[in-house]
């Protein structure tokens, strides 16, 4: 065994810290500053081209028809955002409440709600695309059983039903994420101080808002946060249960789809852009970093002001 | 704030409550909500034991578990055994890099001062919040450069870059939580630094290992993005990624498809239930501090 400490305390601690360090420079510090290179430059197929300055972002943002299809796909994750908001982390939260009791049967409770989150999205998305199949699937079959034959319809085959099926199988598969987050904040508040507050309110609605709700502000900031991420980067769900193209007609499109058929082409139309795609690329990165910066230190503002 | 929803929340409380109880309330809620999560798996596994007609006619009966049809054309028929070893190699080699390149950088920081430290720490738990999906393209051309687009080392590397913010977060915590005692009392007995790190500070340190290995597990594990843009050869493909192309085979026989969904969720799931605890742990450990 060699002596280290012949050599120097400095060389062991270089020895320890280069190697990670160069994988964090590799792959992931120099991707991320390239893509914000690539985004002003043409792109020839996999050949890099001209310095265009704004050009990429011009396109993709104000000449149709690519802007019509950003601002469609925006508007889908906004309204994927908002209703797992309501969905994942409101029942998640209403779970988490009724799981701090210790009922009978938590333990497996708190087991089944988080056996999904541990599914790959690919399974999950084939397993629902499946069940919502319009004669076959579960669902349908479900609903015609009990008698809701009219309610029976092909929900991944039409506009107005797709997203928010999708919406449906998120919050389904996702909602144990939220649920055990907020469990573990709920039972980090000291008993003494609930029955402090019970002395003063029988009014459990009272209790949550003004008490509970505030001392497990710290995971509903990073709920809030991570959904927000996730709902502004979805792909694979989509990918899977409705394809590259956000079908049927593109009510079902979101940016992630958008960026990936942008940058890689899809089966149908050939056709690969590496410069818009690093635009939209980017443009969602910036998305997603100011607002979840400006939105963190709003959020962890309320956990002070308990 | 208006008062309407405090009012009426507790008055539709009471009201249910004096029917149910409270605890008989919280008990539908879980009990409706455990059978919503737990009916389309059982629904997956009862499916993959039938065949088409079956299925069509009547979904939701329990079928005769000893028709293992499916699953032996699974076997046989297809190249779903390979990706499962392909999973197993590249999950098994990221989680091994990450850890043992995890430990070492969290060990430099946690254990010792140094100039640039608290940067270092920075830097590394910056890559936290970076979503490394948007830099797809960057990261193509990278390794179209080196030559190992299409081979298993692409996945790795990016796994392991993956993996290290939060491995190293999660291990400069906990290596700073020990006592300096320990490794003082070995150094006077003129042990050398590695071997204070590798007999007395790593056997410690097991719990937290164990934690970011589920950590970065599952996210692994699962991951379909970037196998989908860096590997086009079947034989290399991953789990999720091959049971798209087995979908896409198989996409009039429901039995093998229910078959396939069900064999390629069973070593997750049979792991999650052995150690749901670590993975509930695990998987929420990002989000608490």
């Amino acid at each position: 065994m060699l002596n280290f400490r012949l050599t120097g305390r400095g060389l062991w601690i270089a020895f320890l810290i280069i190697p990670p360090l160069a994988v964090m420079v590799t792959f992931v510090a120099y991707p991320i500053v390239s893509a914000l290179a690539y985004a002003f430059y043409d792109w020839n197929g996999l050949q890099r081209g001209e310095f265009v300055w704004f050009e990429n972002f011009r396109i993709v943002l104000f000449q149709e028809p690519f802007a019509e299809w950003t601002r469609r796909a925006f508007m889908h994750n906004v309204i994927v955002f908002f209703s797992l908001m309501v969905v994942q982390n409101g029942f998640g939260f209403i779970l988490a409440y009724a799981l701090w009791r210790e009922p009978f049967g938590a333990a497996f409770h708190r087991v089944a709600v988080f056996l999904p989150v541990v599914l790959s999205t690919v399974i999950i998305g084939f397993l629902w695309k499946l069940f919502f199949h319009p004669i076959f699937g579960v669902v349908n079959q479900s609903l015609r059983a009990v008698g809701l034959d009219d309610l029976a319809q092909p929900w991944l085959g039409q506009s107005e039903t797709a997203l928010g099926a999708l919406i449906f199988v998120n919050a389904w598969a996702w909602v144990g994420f939220p649920t055990l987050v907020f469990l573990a904040g709920l039972q980090r508040i000291p008993p003494e101080l609930l029955d402090a507050a019970r002395m003063e309110t029988d009014n459990e609605w009272i209790l949550i808002r003004k008490i509970v709700w505030p001392l497990i502000a710290p995971s509903a900031t990073i709920v809030f946060i991570l959904l927000f991420i996730g709902s502004f980067n979805w792909f694979e769900l989509p990918y899977i249960m409705v394809g590259l193209d956000g079908s049927p007609f593109g009510s079902t499109d979101v940016l992630g789809l958008y960026f990936y058929r942008t940058a890689f082409g899809n089966q149908s139309a050939g056709v690969q852009d590496f410069g818009q795609g690093s635009a939209l690329a980017v443009l969602i990165f910036a998305f997603i970093a100011v607002v979840a910066a400006f939105w963190t230190v709003r959020l962890r503002r309320r956990e002070i002001q308990i | 704030m208006t008062t309407a929803p405090t009012m009426a929340a507790p008055m539709a409380e009471r009201g249910l409550v004096g029917t149910l109880g409270r605890a008989g309330l919280v008990q539908i809620l879980l009990i409706a909500n455990t059978f919503l999560m737990l009916f389309p798996v059982v629904i997956m596994v009862f499916s993959g034991f039938k065949s088409n007609v079956e299925i069509f006619q009547q979904p939701f009966a329990i079928p005769d578990f000893t028709n293992l049809e499916n699953f032996v054309r699974i076997a046989t028929e297809t190249t779903f055994p390979r990706y499962m070893f392909n999973s197993i190699f590249v999950t098994g080699t990221s989680i091994g890099l990450i850890l043992m390149l995890g430990t070492m950088a969290a060990y430099a920081i946690g254990r010792y001062e140094f100039f640039g430290a608290s940067f270092l720490l920075l830097f590394f738990i910056a890559g936290l919040t970076l979503p490394l999906k948007l830099a797809i393209i960057p990261l193509f051309i990278l390794f179209r450069d080196m030559g190992i687009l299409n081979t298993h080392l692409s996945l790795i590397a990016v796994y392991v870059a993956m993996g290290l913010p939060s491995t190293v977060f999660i291990m400069t915590g906990f290596l700073r939580s020990l006592p300096r005692e320990l490794e003082d009392a070995a150094r006077m007995d003129g042990a050398s630094e590695a071997r204070i790190m590798f007999k007395i500070m790593l056997p410690l340190c097991k719990p937290a290992l164990i934690i970011s290995a589920i950590h970065n597990l599952v996210p692994i594990w699962n991951d379909f993005f970037f196998p989908l843009v860096f590997i086009q050869q079947d034989s290399l493909k991953t789990l999720p990624q091959g049971l798209t192309t087995f979908i896409g085979e198989y996409n009039t026989d429901w039995g093998v498809m229910f078959a396939g969904l069900t064999l390629a969720a069973l070593p997750i799931t049979v792991l999650y239930i052995i150690l749901s605890r670590q993975f509930i742990n695990g998987m929420t450990s990002g989000a608490l501090k």
